[in-house]
């Protein structure tokens, strides 16, 4: 699992892809910090939610290539045939990309610690939020993690796992007013209802369990289809 | 410990064994029902035309995709039930080398090596041994994508060798080499077979009767001979053919032939030169004429200018299998 891991990650920083992410990602939520800073209502979690919106965008990029071009290239057929478990394989994936998000998420450390130069920052409820955005963003991770095992495309897997995050966003919205079995269905699937929480500061169990039994399915739901096309076809 | 003692005592101790390995895509059997031995420190060649299902079966041995039916053991162990110990002893080197573009050659060898779980300490030596042998040493630090293909193919067979792994699966090693690169690649196998079991496919008969001991020759996912290179050439047929280019008057030299103990069947083939002409002589397989032939036609004061024998050659033996398939079907 480490050499995956170790390999991983080293490829996210040899090429561009983990800069330009990372880079793009603290220049968005920058902007999103300063504007929370002017208006009146100055509160941490509204930041966080709006960072969790870009990550909609940032994490299939960092996911998409993680499975999918180890497909393409041929190179599965190596990582297969070694001696190391496919689980270990995809956990180690899983755990080079959470590794570069939360570089990512460290950096924007950075904006709460200016606010306490300027004022009494909540710190319980920036803790409690951050603890919230990265389970988020570790969901989302396991998520764009299993697009990519579907494709030998990254395009195609980019392109499932936004649109599967934007329609988990928008159904916490349309669920309620559903009613019966489908707003339970969709209920499920809003990863981000589940951050509230978080955000006013309560560390809750419900969803935490949520988030990192989400992220234990799409894992578990990768190796599975990897395992599944190894048994039909070549 | 003990039974492993006694397995080694028995003659060559069975590496691969393969039995009724069947592969269904849907519909297809790409594989249909094969079974074979590969014993220690054999070079078995794997012979087929493209699609026959060579490497369908090069990717059941190794693990990368399971059978349909039927059973794999490597050294012992069966590659369903305990594919982790198989995976240990099997280096692998697909059809398409499995490389990662943006890795130079000694990042990517440490890699592989990390990945089969090479002892740490090990791992420096091992990965210089290995650049040494297979002469990769002077591109060592470059990025893999910037190299040309026989050295592409070359960093391939280094992985397959990194954990000295005691079976060496080969899957076209030689393919889109030139000649030169095919040439050392192929003196590179043969002095690794006698180190480690090797199986190696490929569509091009020269390469398997420079290399290997043992054929097995699959078309259409079924065996359709297994046996030595020579043995191929001899057993097939059941007579011997001869060419012979004598000098003198064909119609004395057709009946002089003709007289010789155990001759079937004689040809004027072609006039060469004036009263020189080449004769297609068929015997029984059991009788070498060769000799008889020579005191005949000394005796009888014509000279053979030219004797040579036509043995079916593997690639006549090769077309023969394939096309008897076809005509069954």
């Amino acid at each position: 699992m480490y050499s995956i891991f170790k390999k991983e990650l080293r490829s996210y920083f040899t090429s561009p892809t983990a800069y330009v992410m990372i880079g793009l990602f603290v220049l968005i939520s920058s902007i999103i910090f300063y504007i929370n800073l002017v208006t009146p209502t100055a509160d941490y979690g509204m930041n966080l939610n709006y960072m969790s919106l870009i990550l909609i965008l940032i994490i299939p990029i960092l996911t998409m290539k993680i499975l999918a071009e180890e497909r393409r290239s041929g190179t599965e057929v190596l990582l297969i045939t070694s001696p190391t478990s496919l689980t270990s394989i995809v956990i180690g994936k899983y755990l080079a990309a959470f590794a570069v998000f939360l570089v990512m998420t460290v950096i924007t450390f950075i904006y709460p610690l200016i606010l306490s130069v300027y004022g009494k920052p909540a710190v319980a409820e920036i803790v409690g939020g951050y603890v919230g955005f990265i389970l988020l963003g570790s969901a989302f991770i396991a998520f764009g993690l299993f697009a990519s095992s579907l494709t030998e495309s990254q395009i195609i897997a980019a392109i499932v796992s936004i649109v599967g995050l934007l329609l988990m966003w928008l159904l916490q919205g349309i669920g309620p007013g559903l009613g019966g079995i489908w707003s339970k269905i969709f209920s499920w699937f809003s990863l981000f209802s589940r951050t509230e929480d978080f955000y006013s500061g309560i560390l809750s169990l419900g969803p935490i369990v949520y988030y990192l039994s989400f992220s234990a399915i799409f894992v578990f739901l990768t190796i599975r289809v990897i395992e599944k096309r190894r048994w039909s076809k070549g | 410990m003990f039974l492993k003692m006694r397995g080694n005592n028995i003659g060559g101790k069975i590496m691969i064994e393969i039995q009724n390995l069947t592969k269904s895509f849907g519909q297809i059997k790409a594989v249909n029902d094969i079974s074979f031995t590969v014993e220690k420190g054999e070079i078995l060649g794997f012979l087929g035309p493209n699609g026959a299902g060579k490497s369908t079966t090069m990717n059941i041995i190794t693990g990368f995709m399971p059978s349909t039916e039927g059973t794999v053991k490597v050294c012992g162990y069966d590659i369903m039930e305990n594919p982790k110990e198989v995976k240990k002893r099997i280096g692998y080197l697909p059809e398409q080398p499995p490389l990662y573009m943006d890795m130079t050659v000694t990042e990517y060898l440490r890699f592989v090596a990390d990945l089969k779980d090479v002892n740490k300490k090990q791992t420096k030596n091992q990965i210089s041994d290995v650049m040494e042998l297979v002469k990769l040493v002077d591109v060592s630090g470059r990025l893999i994508k910037n190299l040309s293909k026989g050295y592409k193919q070359r960093v391939g067979l280094a992985q397959a060798l990194l954990g000295n792994p005691e079976v060496l699966v080969l899957d076209e090693p030689t393919v889109g080499l030139d000649p030169k690169q095919i040439i050392e690649i192929r003196k590179l196998i043969k002095a690794l077979g006698k180190q480690h079991t090797i199986i190696l496919s490929s569509h091009i008969l020269p390469e398997v009767s420079a290399v290997c001991e043992k054929v097995v020759i699959i078309n259409k996912g079924k065996i359709a001979a297994i046996d030595t290179p020579e043995n191929l050439s001899k057993g097939m047929g059941t007579v011997s053919k001869l060419s012979a280019t004598i000098a003198g008057p064909k119609s004395s030299i057709t009946s002089a032939i003709q007289a010789i103990y155990g001759i079937k069947l004689v040809e004027a083939h072609i006039e060469k030169e004036k009263d020189i002409v080449e004769y297609v002589i068929e015997s029984d397989k059991d009788i070498d004429i060769r000799r008889p032939l020579f005191f005949a036609m000394a005796k009888a004061g014509y000279p053979i200018i030219e004797l040579k024998s036509l043995d079916l050659s593997l690639e006549d033996i090769f077309l023969q299998l394939t096309m008897q398939e076809k005509e069954v079907k």
